[in-house]
């Protein structure tokens, strides 16, 4: 099976600072790869390279095997429309209320009317469990986990064959985050959609991951399905698992 | 001499070049995102609900300040005038100047340094704090560019509304001079306004509204451009926004002299 998302080499320096080292890796059809790594490790910028946010110094991201650097406005409108994010902040626009947040992508394609779209986020809000009387509130006025939950029903509205997720529980109490957790998991799954999730929260990584890649200083030191991760000599990964100050990999303060 | 001595010889110089070469790449950037948002501004697909939006924020919300501004403006130049006119016996054309005045110059300059204030700085901390909280990627991600959903909408809304608030200034400045040389300085109510209007002209009245249009593209542009380029959390976002109404400010001067030359040259 040929990869959906690839990372080829991929290296990105912000100044003196480089934040990846060749990373290399593959996200295939209907699967989920997980990365873990510290604060500073380089995920949110190995996630920005494969939306294509941040352009590679070094090495190549493929969609379906096409070079994101080189791709037209037009192919690049093609490729974001079959991928979703949910952002860890949510990232939902605070003028407008939650159904215009939902259906934002459709009515801004055209061909969608605005009453059609508005029944088209309701449903979209039923799969993540919110009411429709939620559809007319603005993002403020809801609490942090139903704001993952708009912004995660955003990022399915369309239905998408990619969807990445930056922290997907970070700041929510345990219970909202395995709620989240869940509802990521049976979504991705009757999406029959590949995920990239970049996180620090193993319980996390375990529950929706197939596989898991940890990050270091830019670079993949290693990759395993979550019941590896407990059995792997590794030791970053031991580090990581243990949660240990003390190992090769330095506390990020 | 030795190289650390010469090295530090040449420290000031490469400040210098530095500090030039800086310069010349934010001005070379803030061009093309101008061009850019002009670009966006002119052509298809344009997001008439946000356009109507950004028409009622920065036009319909600075009336007020716009208008006392003028009020005021028009007064106390009548006033100058007059005390000016009467060292040799002109105080006759204070209707004259100051209806010049206000529709040539004070009108759009200083509706347009209240808009600086107001809405240039208003945009760059509301696009600011969309940049900080990822709402700019999330444009991205959804393939709405930037540009056409924020930027041309603002751009639009601020050529087209500049210019009536400046017919608008126009006029309240005017009347503030009539109140003041009706009321304090012995004029004729009638007579002020006949000759206010018998000595304007169209020209005059356009090379403002012209003025106007440059300048609403000015602020929003700047609003725009250091909103969607801050960064640094919520004092990035602050000072995006302060650098949004001094850069707005400077340029207007900089833009009112280059039109006037050029009206002055046309015969405008």
């Amino acid at each position: 099976m040929s990869a959906l998302l690839s990372y080829e080499a991929v290296s990105k320096r912000y100044g003196a600072r480089e934040v990846l080292r060749g990373v290399s890796l593959e996200v295939l059809p209907g699967r989920s790869l997980v990365i873990i790594g510290t604060s500073g490790a380089g995920k949110s910028v190995t996630l920005r390279c494969g939306l294509g946010l941040e352009r590679p110094d070094a090495g190549v991201v493929r969609f379906e095997g096409a070079d994101l650097a080189r791709e037209s406005a037009t192919a690049r409108a093609a490729r974001l429309g079959r991928m979703g994010m949910l952002f860890q902040g949510g990232a939902l626009f605070d003028a407008l209320p939650v159904w215009e947040n939902v259906a934002f992508r459709p009515i801004h394609r055209g061909g969608v009317g605005r009453k059609a779209a508005r029944e088209l986020a309701i449903a979209t809000l039923a799969k993540v469990n919110l009411a429709p009387s939620v559809a007319d509130q603005l993002p403020s006025e809801l609490s942090g986990g139903m704001q993952k939950r708009v912004a995660f029903a955003r990022a399915i509205v369309d239905t998408p064959d990619l969807i990445f997720f930056d922290e997907p529980t970070t700041g929510l109490d345990p219970i909202t985050a395995d709620a989240v957790n869940r509802l990521i998991r049976t979504t991705v799954s009757s999406l029959g959609a590949a995920a990239v999730t970049i996180t620090h929260d193993l319980a996390s990584a375990r529950f929706i991951g197939d596989e898991i890649a940890l990050l270091h200083e830019g670079v993949i030191r290693w990759r395993g399905s979550p019941v590896d991760l407990d059995t792997t000599d590794e030791p970053h990964v031991r580090q990581f698992v243990a949660g240990l100050a003390e190992g090769p990999i330095r506390a990020a303060f | 001499m030795s190289g650390p001595a010469f090295a530090s010889l040449l420290s000031p110089v490469r400040a210098v070049g530095a500090a030039t070469l800086g310069l010349l790449r934010a001005t070379g950037a803030l061009a093309i995102f101008a061009a850019q948002a002009l670009l966006a501004a002119v052509s298809p697909p344009w997001h008439a609900r946000q356009i109507l939006q950004q028409v009622v924020r920065i036009g319909f919300y600075s009336l007020p300040v716009v208008g006392v501004t003028a009020v005021f403006i028009g007064a106390a130049l009548a006033l100058n005038i007059y005390t000016g006119g009467a060292r040799f016996n002109a105080e006759s054309f204070v209707p004259n100047i100051v209806v010049l005045g206000i529709t040539r110059e004070l009108g759009p300059v200083f509706a347009g340094l209240m808009l600086a204030g107001r809405v240039s700085a208003g945009i760059a901390a509301e696009l600011g704090a969309m940049r900080v909280s990822q709402q700019i990627d999330a444009l991205y991600t959804l393939s709405v560019p930037a540009e056409r959903y924020l930027v041309a909408p603002r751009v639009i809304a601020g050529v087209l509304v500049l210019p009536l608030l400046v017919l608008i200034a126009d006029i309240l400045g005017v009347m503030g001079g009539w109140l003041v040389a009706t009321t304090a300085l012995d004029f004729n109510g009638q007579v002020y306004l006949e000759n206010t209007l018998s000595f304007v002209t169209a020209g005059d009245i356009i090379s403002g509204l012209i003025k106007a249009a440059v300048f609403g593209f000015i602020i929003t542009v700047m609003g725009c451009r250091l909103g969607l380029t801050a960064g640094g959390g919520a004092v990035g976002v602050g000072r995006s926004a302060t650098l949004a109404v001094v850069s707005a400010a400077m340029l207007i001067f900089a833009a009112n002299y280059l039109l006037t030359s050029l009206f002055v040259g046309i015969g405008l």
